[in-house]
């Protein structure tokens, strides 16, 4: 208790400079909490757009982008006949744009597809997709952004496109793209192959052979369940080691400013460490009283630094540019991990003032003014 | 100190020698002392004579450039566990007290107790018969700015009792104070030091008070040169 008040004497005698660190470990902890969050949403909505109705994906080996993979419509039309395939989804991505939206992502998905079948339908129904030529359907934030609405024809790319149905769905990448048949869309992008192929087993046990069957059979093509998928995806490895890295540094600048705020603190402190000292206090002792102040401090910083974290993810929620583009819920593991993080950052900047504070020798110590 | 020796003198010093600067600044030339247990010493000598070096020596605060330097017939210098001797074997006060200011009376006091692993509830009750005997026992949850320089000084002579000691090292313990405190502090020093069986070795430059104890050590130029 005498530790833990020592601790709390010394960062109220300097309030500013405790307010300071404080704040410096809330904006990494907020910081990193809310770009990782905000990246593990988005990679979970992109791999909801896969994983719709499905537990697995056939793509080309070795693309750095599934927007790169061509899978030929045999191959699709193969494994959807193997027994231990309930079906198999064809589906090709493409990017189109409109005048004022550069980036629209493009569905080419049979009338059979989950997210064909699965959407709330806000006009027109799944039984009318691709009835006609030049039909596309889409999703409820495209159609805000587009400033369109069913049964009206609208530019996209090159072309013109009647709006035969608006849906909604859960995902923000479906809910903001095109859906066009998959042969429009293979002519809109001058493709002959599938993106990808998305499979749902009769039987989840045996993915493990669907993947060997796939391996011998189409050398060129992986099939891969929709969490090591998540896991190995080169964009989605690079994205999440970004915003580790950002977030890192976020906690690295943090860790410095416990560092500051610890090294200074026992610098001011030297006559009253040496006064520790001659009161029997041992290295340990008295290298657990820094410690124990940094770590007031990045609880302290990590606490604000949650709150502030899920104020700003509600906030980015209500941006109408981002609304049901990112998953902003925290996940507790996640929040555990950015507060562990934070604590270890504390302990790592009161090294260094520890080991300083271990040094002092009292006789000097007491003759410091 | 389990290796303590009854018929020893508390304090041995021979041939201390103290030094900074490689030798260039000699501040102890060959110091031979010894302090019988129990024995109240009054340390005399002008400003830079030696007096606190030679404390911050026996205390254990620092080492002789030469020389051995026992207490309770352990050598500081073979000491393995200065930590436990600071604990256990001596108190110190202070001119200038040395308390933390944003802490209590009652905080200061059992930083020692607390330090050396003593139970807080133990810690408590020695605390406050220490308090009554020095008149303290109104003032323990005050904090250190709120009190005055006598009581200050009492507050450093409770913290530096609390784990019963061996020896108390008091360097101008009634420098910083004016003459009536200083002498309600000196006569509190003398009977805690009878009354707790503690050794007490005590800088000075105030002849009267040195007087008033067991052996006055004259030094100059860091030597003793006379004894009573």
């Amino acid at each position: 208790m005498i530790f833990f008040r020592l601790a709390l004497v010394n960062l109220l005698r300097h309030r500013m400079r405790t307010l300071f660190s404080i704040a410096g470990i809330a904006f990494s902890v907020a910081a990193m909490l809310t770009v990782v969050t905000v990246l593990q949403g988005a990679i979970g909505m992109f791999t909801g757009i896969l994983s719709s109705g499905a537990e697995m994906i056939v793509f080309e080996r070795n693309v750095s982008d599934l927007f790169f993979s061509d899978v030929p419509l045999p191959v699709a039309k193969t494994i959807a006949g193997w027994p231990i395939v309930a079906h198999a989804d064809p589906v090709l991505f493409g990017i189109v744009s409109s005048a004022d939206h550069p980036i629209i992502t493009c569905f080419g998905v049979t009338r059979d597809d989950a997210r064909i079948r699965q959407a709330t339908w806000l006009a027109g129904s799944a039984d009318s997709f691709g009835r006609n030529q030049s039909d596309i359907v889409l999703g409820e934030r495209a159609a805000a952004f587009l400033a369109t609405s069913a049964g009206k024809d609208v530019p996209i790319g090159h072309g013109v496109f009647h709006v035969s149905g608006i849906i909604r769905t859960k995902n923000g990448f479906e809910d903001g793209g095109v859906f066009m048949p998959l042969e429009d869309a293979q002519r809109f992008f001058h493709k002959e192959g599938l993106s990808v192929i998305t499979i749902k087993l009769r039987n989840t046990s045996e993915a493990e052979m669907f993947k060997r069957q796939v391996h011998e059979q189409f050398p060129n093509m992986i099939a891969l369940e929709d969490a090591e998928f998540s896991r190995s995806y080169s964009q989605f490895r690079i994205l999440k080691a970004t915003a580790w890295a950002v977030g890192g540094c976020g906690l690295a600048l943090g860790g410095l400013g416990v560092a500051n705020t610890m090294i200074m603190s026992v610098f001011t402190r030297i006559r009253e460490i040496a006064i520790l000292r001659v009161n029997g206090f041992s290295n340990i002792q008295i290298a657990a009283t820094i410690f124990g102040e940094s770590a007031v401090v990045s609880v302290a910083g990590a606490s604000v630094g949650l709150i502030v974290g899920a104020v700003a993810l509600y906030v980015l929620k209500l941006i109408p540019a981002l609304d049901g583009y990112v998953d902003v819920s925290m996940h507790l593991s996640l929040m555990l991990l950015v507060v562990l993080l934070a604590l270890l950052t504390g302990i790592a900047g009161a090294l260094y003032p520890a080991v300083y504070a271990m040094r002092i020798r009292a006789v000097e110590a007491l003759r410091f003014e | 100190m389990s290796t303590a020796q009854h018929d020893r003198p508390m304090v041995e010093a021979h041939g201390i020698w103290k030094s900074y600067d490689d030798g260039a600044i000699a501040v102890l030339n060959g110091v031979d002392l010894e302090i019988d247990a129990g024995q109240t010493v009054a340390l005399c000598g002008p400003s830079g004579c030696g007096k606190s070096t030679l404390l911050h020596l026996i205390g254990g605060l620092d080492l002789p450039s030469q020389g051995r330097i026992a207490v309770n017939g352990v050598a500081l210098n073979r000491h393995r566990d200065m930590v436990r001797f600071m604990r256990h074997e001596v108190g110190f006060v202070f001119q200038l007290h040395n308390l933390i200011p944003d802490l209590t009376m009652e905080e200061n006091c059992l930083l020692p107790a607390l330090a050396a692993g003593v139970a807080r509830k133990d810690a408590l009750l020695r605390l406050h018969e220490l308090a009554r005997r020095t008149g303290m026992q109104d003032r323990t949850q005050h904090r250190i700015q709120k009190l005055s320089g006598g009581e200050r000084q009492r507050t450093a002579i409770c913290r530096a009792l609390m784990n019963r000691p061996r020896i108390l090292l008091a360097d101008e313990p009634t420098g910083s104070l004016d003459e009536k405190a200083s002498s309600a502090v000196f006569e509190l020093l003398i009977e805690l030091a009878d009354s707790e069986g503690v050794t007490l070795l005590m800088a000075t430059h105030d002849r009267g008070l040195a007087a008033a104890c067991d052996r006055m050590i004259e030094m100059h130029d860091g030597k003793i040169h006379e004894s009573r």
